[in-house]
């Protein structure tokens, strides 16, 4: 195919399916964005108590976090197909093949994540600042919260980690959400089905704005982070 | 006759079982500078660590003001622990301005408003840094991280200051102005000074008493002149006139 075969194609495709994909990359990120914010909801004050305490037991949920940290997409999705399916213990909600079950696979794939990023970055801080907090007449517990400010760069480099995990996967969106027209196919799981039906050029439209979209959205938040002094 | 501000009594720490600082008996009165002396890891740190009440002892009592620190709760070690205020060997910033910085330790106390502001302008001409407010307090040279550390002890008044080996890594100039500061705080707000110093023509300038501290243990308190010229014992010797290898 040449160049302008190859423009020609990917336009006739904008132009037709335009409103298809605005859909599919309205999905993607609504669906990551939302298992982020559970995930770094559940994830950093989990990452805080790992990162703050030295109590019996926590080397061991360490190790379990970073194991957890290298799920495979799709066991995480396994797992959740299992547990949503019609026989399964929460079949009863009946949201297998919908956007919430991704939600929530994408929520196990990245709490652990944003958890052993955060406990790192605070563990790393509490070394370096609590006592200095301490002299300086904080209580224990607001010495813990600087600590959580100080390592807020970390946290944050952990929850974009996140979110590209998320993005990015396509092991789980697949097996839970079955990649339905319309109702839940992602930016992901289209480039599968594209390629699939050698359609390579919308794959590669597909995977150019999925990589643009990681770039945004990470820039955004470390613009954010270094505008902020304080 | 000066007021007796610490007491310590067969005071032990230990990390992981293996004992590293042994104080049988030590007494520190107000507003007098010490200078504490010693080998790298002879256990000056862990002994200021200790007296700012971020540690507790293995074993032993420590009494502050009266107050049996190891009986005392968490809110009363907070409130003795605020009469006093540690520079650190490796001073930590926080990551925001050198103002919030130095306004941090009065927040805590409850301070706010006009008060608060002129508490730390005061702080930062105190240290010759008014200018330096804005300023992003990680990119700063050595020596005005010292100075901004001290400016955070400052800000606060204590009656108590700390200081491990504040001086160890500047050039001679911040070292002869931090001294100044030093002793400039301890006269106006009559403080009373600990200082871990390697260097002991700096424990001469400044202290009125040194402690030596070798291996853990506690080898000698004199007044400060003596020390150097009439060591009471033979490891002080050693170490005050030089030839101590460590
Ligand atoms: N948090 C700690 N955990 C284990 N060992 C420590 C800790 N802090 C200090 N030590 C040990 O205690 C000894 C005394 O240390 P320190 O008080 O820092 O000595 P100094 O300040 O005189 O150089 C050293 O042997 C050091 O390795
Ligand atoms: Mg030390």
């Amino acid at each position: 195919m040449t160049d302008a075969g190859m423009f020609t194609s990917i336009w006739q495709f904008l132009s037709s399916r335009g409103g298809e994909l605005t859909g599919i990359v309205g999905l993607s990120l609504s669906v990551s964005t939302t298992a982020v914010v559970i995930g770094a909801l559940l994830g950093v004050p989990l990452g805080a108590i790992l990162g703050l305490r030295k109590f019996p037991g926590r080397k061991f949920l360490m190790r379990l976090t970073y194991t957890l940290m290298s799920l495979p997409p799709v066991l995480a999705g396994l797992l959740v197909y299992l547990l949503f399916a019609r026989s399964g213990p929460m079949g009863f909600l009946d949201i297998l093949f919908t956007p919430s079950v991704m939600v929530i696979a994408q929520v196990l794939l990245v709490t652990p994540i944003i958890t052993g990023l955060a406990a790192a970055a605070i563990a790393a801080k509490e070394k370096l600042s609590m006592d200095t907090a301490r002299t300086l007449g904080a209580s224990e517990r607001q010495a813990a919260w600087v600590v959580i400010k100080e390592a807020r760069t970390g946290i944050l480099a952990g929850v974009m980690t996140g979110f590209g995990r998320a993005f990015g996967e396509v092991g789980a969106v697949m097996l839970v959400g079955g990649n339905v027209r319309y109702q839940t196919r992602v930016l992901t799981t289209s480039i599968v089905l594209e390629t699939r039906q050698g359609n390579f050029e919308f794959a590669i439209v597909l995977g150019l704005i999925l990589l643009t979209l990681s770039f945004i959205v990470s820039s955004v938040v470390v613009h954010v982070d270094d505008s902020k002094l304080g | 006759m000066h007021k007796t501000l610490f007491e310590l009594e067969d005071v032990i720490k230990k990390y992981d079982k293996v004992p590293v600082l042994h104080v049988k008996n030590l007494k520190l009165e107000e507003n007098e500078i010490y200078a504490i002396m010693g080998p790298n890891g002879s256990g000056k740190s862990t002994l200021l660590k200790l007296l700012n009440l971020l540690d507790e002892p293995s074993h032993g009592k420590i009494i502050f003001q009266g107050v049996d620190t190891g009986k005392a709760g968490d809110s009363v070690r907070l409130r003795l622990r605020r009469q006093m205020c540690m520079v650190f060997q490796h001073t930590y910033m926080f990551n925001t301005s050198v103002y919030n910085n130095v306004s941090y330790g009065l927040r805590l106390r409850g301070i706010k408003g006009p008060e608060l502001q002129s508490r730390v302008k005061e702080a930062l001409s105190f240290v010759g840094m008014s200018d330096f407010g804005k300023r992003n307090a990680l990119k700063l040279s050595g020596g005005e991280t010292q100075r901004v550390a001290l400016a955070r002890a400052v800000a606060i008044r204590p009656r108590i200051l700390l200081l491990d080996e504040p001086t160890a890594n500047l050039d001679p100039d911040s070292v002869a102005l931090i001294e100044r500061l030093v002793q400039r705080i301890h006269e106006t707000i009559h403080t009373t000074v600990l200082i871990v110093t390697h260097n002991l023509f700096q424990a001469k300038r400044l202290a009125d008493e040194a402690i030596f501290l070798y291996e853990g243990n506690l080898i000698e308190k004199s007044p400060v002149p003596q020390i150097f010229t009439e060591p009471q014992s033979e490891v002080t010797r050693r170490f005050v006139s030089g030839t101590m290898v460590y």
